[in-house]
């Protein structure tokens, strides 16, 4: 069976709620299961204390991709039909950085806050509430923001394009990165003094 | 085998949870063609109470009416139906290793009612935040790296790069 399964119609759209429960049941598990359902155990990776979140998140980003890059070379996934979301680069870096100033504050991000919301953290659920008021905010200000959102649009550009390099050279490099980053983070564990939470 | 720990200080170890992760979101751009998401459907879901509370509003703003289309409501979007999903993933793995309990989690130097308060806040810039890069963490930098894109690697460095300086700033919240 070629994927993407859904574009390809080998599975018919009506499936797709179904999977998209039982996916998100298996993202949801994990991130629970991981530690990401605690603000403390998050921010343990922005002070040094504990690199849970780094070492989850690389390990799942290079093993998606690695299946990716090995599904598409054998010809079983078509990968140019994945969706790549468009790349505006202003609006990229800035909304980036709005959402790093709202991670220190609220200690998680919108999916790990649902993780924390299903086992009863009550912080999780104020920073929960707190997004559906700032994407309201950011719909009503739309006009404001409306140039610099659809300002520098580079469409689906890809990473190793930009630096011009072999897709393969550089997910190669993103491992070594990756592999190089676990290591320092074991080190960084080491002097940094133990938060109790 | 060890005995599983209930007491909720248990973790799976963390590349193995980063390789389950990062097999779902394979198999999500493999059974869908696109990545997975959090913010999305929080979008959605403001998108169509807006519309049910003020229709005309919702037709005329630039921003609602991209996400509005006649035959479909934005609530069947297929991100809704994953962060049910992610919910009940949560409760079950929080109920396997014994994590169920209603408390505010917050450093010992802050208290609970202003631990409530920056959460808040910092789930509304997030909200925001999300709206620009045209998702959060999930779905642009996680999914965007999977597949490479510029803008997933990008939004990544903008997220984390920024939230190292502004955790040393706001660094008496939780250390």
């Amino acid at each position: 069976m070629v994927g993407p399964l859904i574009p390809m119609g080998v599975i018919p759209e009506s499936w797709n709620n179904v999977i998209a429960l039982l996916l998100g049941m298996g993202f949801g598990f994990t991130l629970e299961a991981s530690g990401f359902s605690s603000s403390r155990k998050i921010m343990g990776t922005f002070f040094g204390y504990d690199f849970v979140v780094l070492r989850v998140f690389f390990t799942a980003a290079v093993t998606a991709m690695i299946g990716i890059i090995y599904f598409d070379y054998m010809g079983w996934m078509d990968a140019s039909l994945l969706y790549i979301n468009p790349y505006y680069v202003m609006s990229a870096v800035i909304g980036g950085i709005i959402m790093g100033l709202g991670f220190a504050l609220g200690g998680f991000c919108p999916g790990t806050s649902f993780c924390g919301v299903a086992i009863g953290k009550i912080d999780a659920m104020l920073f929960s509430g707190g997004l559906f008021i700032g994407v309201f905010l950011f719909s009503e200000m739309y006009p404001l923001f409306e140039k610099l959102y659809n300002s520098h649009n580079e469409g689906s550009a890809m990473i190793y394009d930009m630096l011009g390099m072999r897709q393969t050279v550089f997910a190669f490099l993103l491992i070594v990165a990756a592999v190089g980053m676990f290591y320092g983070a074991d080190w960084v564990e080491k002097k940094v003094k133990k938060v109790e939470y | 085998m060890e005995k599983l720990k209930r007491d909720g200080s248990f973790y799976i170890n963390p590349y193995l949870g980063g390789v389950l992760l990062g097999l779902v979101l394979f198999a999500t751009y493999y059974v869908t063609g696109r990545g997975l998401g959090a913010s999305g459907a929080v979008k959605s879901t403001v998108v169509t109470a807006v519309h049910a509370v003020a229709p005309a509003h919702a037709h005329h703003s630039g921003y609602y009416s991209k996400f509005l289309s006649e035959d479909e409501s934005p609530m069947s979007n297929w991100l809704v139906f994953e962060v049910i999903g992610v919910l009940a993933g949560g409760f079950l793995s929080g109920t396997l290793y014994g994590r169920l309990k209603l408390k505010v989690e917050h450093s010992p130097k802050i208290s609970g009612r202003k631990r409530l308060a920056v959460a808040l806040l910092g789930g509304m810039l997030f909200g925001i935040g999300s709206q620009f890069a045209r998702g959060c963490t999930s779905g642009a930098a996680l999914s965007g790296m999977a597949v490479l894109s510029a803008s997933g690697i990008i939004t990544m460095m903008a997220i984390f790069g920024s939230a190292y300086l502004f955790s040393w700033i706001f660094r008496k919240l939780w250390i």
